[in-house]
């Protein structure tokens, strides 16, 4: 099936250069990066995660997109989302491919990666997180390549394919959970000490995969000739904003515990991100951006008559995805070593070459879901309204 | 046409796995584990042991000013000097009394408290959260108490960076060689890209002798022993004076005593 994605129109080819361009701009300066060591980036001794681990975070979140398909499609019978949760698991695929790249990158001695395996710590969150996200990305890809070919063929799929899927629900909670575990199981760091992490972590998760889904459904509608149906959509976006709405009530949960019980080594973390410490307030004005976005998509999302207008969902999805970026991407890891354990403040400012590194990862995600997207509009071949395809729909049910 | 392209990929993908399988099936904790017999192993008889070893800062004989154990430290482990603080490595180094214990000062402490520059450097905690959350099992425990550093096992994920609630580690974050003022040829140079720390001066232990700073302090401020004797030096002070440790409410028991 690959060699659908080898033709395309100009606009698809132009695409997909643009996105090796950058790719390769950003491997340039991981070259670089290999050569001098992490300190290329502005990573310091007291920051000592930034941009890398904070896409992770971020992108683990988008892998949830999957999930949030497949469990009313399969355990609920819920048909419309039936077209798309290919979709959902191709981009799972990418998001985690990203995630796993994000970490690599991040490592200072890279080639012994392999040591996680070859020395397991089962009391290491990370060593976990290993397993739990290699075996996510290869249950996805599993099932969103078997589905797609099986509906290329017209022949349903194989039995073994179901207890797959249904492993993929669990296994992508567990995805979120290992990884705010990663974060929420430090002694020293009171920003990221709290009990709802891992609630915060599938909430926002569950806004923005889906949230990126239904652009990827309205760009197909209107340049890929896929319609993945108005109802999916609708259904999709209803998704996002209660999950986004979860959310936000989260934060500010947390923000009631911190500010008013008033112990100061909590505070000054939220101090840091909404008002500025002492001074430093790199992340003030984005925060504030996230804040309004986050609430002016949840507005946007509520009102049916917003919701259903195309230009306006659109706007609302991208506002979603800008805003969790922020708070989980930007706001979450950066601010946990702020200020650090001896109460001094170092800001983080990313460097040009991190910065195109970063880009240069988001590429090859891209690049990876553009492939697998048009592969898929090929074998679903043109707008039909049918699920995935008769016979498939058969056997799942 | 296609299915041999098929199966040259299913020849590659099975040829892959193979490599792969003796890493993932023989992990290093399944091998063959060498037992040297106690008496026989490369420990010089001279060697220095302990139950828990544990050190005591008396911050009444500290002087404020003083810097030779960070210099002591610095020079017989090698520790660069980058010249900036984004990059800096630092085994042991002073801070304000209020950073070193948030908490135990007032606003109406006396400028004797307000003055004080306790050293900080690792606590060799009992209870290590970067021991805990290690990957590799590159930041280990000796059953003397010891947080140890494997640099060759180490892959810079940084993790006990952030687990440490007393900033005691160091990353190297670019080649660390060409900024080490003279080279100790007895203890080895890290490369970039790990983590590195305050190791208690095992590698002087070892060899019979106490840790450098505590022989390099001139006010006899630094005390090392064993915290499980209870004849030891070490025992002796904590019964007599009164004394405060890092963030001790965390659970991970530090094992440096700042004496009052």
């Amino acid at each position: 099936m690959l060699e659908k994605a080898l033709h395309g129109s100009l606009r698809y080819r132009i695409w997909i250069a643009c996105l090796i361009l950058v790719g390769c701009a950003g491997f340039f300066f991981y070259l670089r990066q290999l050569d001098y060591g992490l300190g290329i980036t502005g990573m310091s001794r007291d920051v000592s995660w930034g941009l890398y681990i904070a896409q992770f975070t971020f992108l683990v979140g988008v892998a949830a997109s999957a999930v949030m398909l497949v469990l009313p499609y399969y355990l609920h019978d819920y048909k419309a989302f039936g077209k798309i949760t290919v979709l959902g698991e191709l981009l799972a695929v990418a998001a985690v491919v990203m995630c796993i790249l994000f970490v690599f990158i991040d490592l200072g001695r890279p080639a012994r990666v392999m040591n996680v395996l070859l020395h397991p710590q089962p009391s290491s969150i990370l060593f976990w997180d290993m397993i739990v996200l290699s075996g996510y990305l290869l249950i996805n890809l599993v099932t969103g390549w078997v589905i797609l070919a099986c509906t290329k063929k017209e022949i349903p799929p194989p039995g073994w394919i179901k207890p797959v899927i249904y492993l993929s629900i669990p296994w992508a909670i567990s995805i979120h959970t290992v990884t705010a575990f990663i974060y929420a199981g430090l002694p020293g760091r009171s920003f990221w000490l709290t009990a709802i992490m891992a609630p915060r972590f599938l909430a926002s998760a569950f806004a923005s995969g889906p949230a990126l889904l239904i652009l990827v459904c309205l760009i197909l509608r209107r340049w890929g000739r896929f319609d993945a149906g108005e109802k999916a959509i609708q259904a999709l976006a209803k998704i996002v904003a209660y999950a986004l709405a979860a959310s936000i009530f989260f934060v500010g949960v947390e923000m009631f515990t911190v500010f008013y019980s008033q112990i100061p080594e909590h505070m000054h973390h939220f101090q840091y991100l909404f008002m500025g410490l002492e001074g430093h307030h790199n992340l003030v004005a984005w925060m504030w951006i996230f804040a309004v976005l986050s609430i002016a998509a949840f507005v946007m999302l509520i009102l049916p008559g917003v919701r259903r207008n195309e230009v306006w969902l659109a706007l609302a999805c991208i506002a979603v995805f800008v805003s969790l970026w922020i708070e989980k991407g930007l706001g979450l890891v950066i601010t946990g070593f702020i200020p650090s354990p001896l109460g001094a403040i170092t800001e983080y400012h990313p460097t040009g070459p991190e910065i195109t590194i970063t880009l240069g990862v988001w590429a090859a995600g891209f690049f990876l879901l553009t492939v697998f997207y048009k592969i898929f509009v090929h074998v679903r071949g043109g707008t039909d309204g049918s699920p995935c395809g008769p016979a498939v729909d058969k056997m799942i049910h | 046409m296609t299915s041999s392209r098929r199966d040259f990929l299913k020849i590659a993908g099975a040829s892959a796995l193979t490599m792969m399988t003796p890493a993932i099936f023989v992990p290093a904790w399944a091998k063959d584990v060498i037992v040297i017999p106690p008496g026989q192993g490369l420990a010089l008889k001279k060697a220095l042991a302990a139950g828990r070893w544990a050190m005591t800062v008396d911050l009444t004989k500290c002087t404020a000013d003083c810097t030779d154990c960070i210099a002591a430290c610095h020079a017989i482990h090698n520790v660069p000097d980058f010249g900036n603080p984004k990059d800096e490595i630092k085994w042991i180094w002073k801070e304000s009394f209020a950073s070193v214990f948030p908490g135990e000062q007032n606003a109406y402490s006396g400028e004797k408290l307000q003055k004080l520059r306790p050293p900080v450097f690792c606590n060799n905690c009992e209870n290590p959260p970067c021991v805990r959350v290690c990957p590799t099992g590159a930041t280990f425990q000796r059953p003397d108490g010891i947080v140890m550093m494997d640099y060759h096992r180490c892959i810079g994920c940084r993790l006990c960076m952030a687990a440490c609630p007393y900033g005691a580690r160091s990353m190297n974050y670019r080649d660390p060689r060409p900024c080490i003022a003279k080279i100790n040829p007895d203890f080895p140079t890290r490369s970039k890209g790990v983590v590195e720390k305050c190791n208690f001066c095992e590698e002087r232990l070892a060899k019979g002798t106490l840790p450098a700073c505590v022989e390099a302090c001139r006010q006899k401020a630094l005390t090392f022993g064993d915290a499980e004797n209870p004849r030891s030096e070490i025992r002796r002070l904590l019964k007599t004076r009164f004394s405060l440790q890092r963030r001790v409410h965390l659970g991970t028991g530090p094992q440096i005593y700042y004496l009052l």
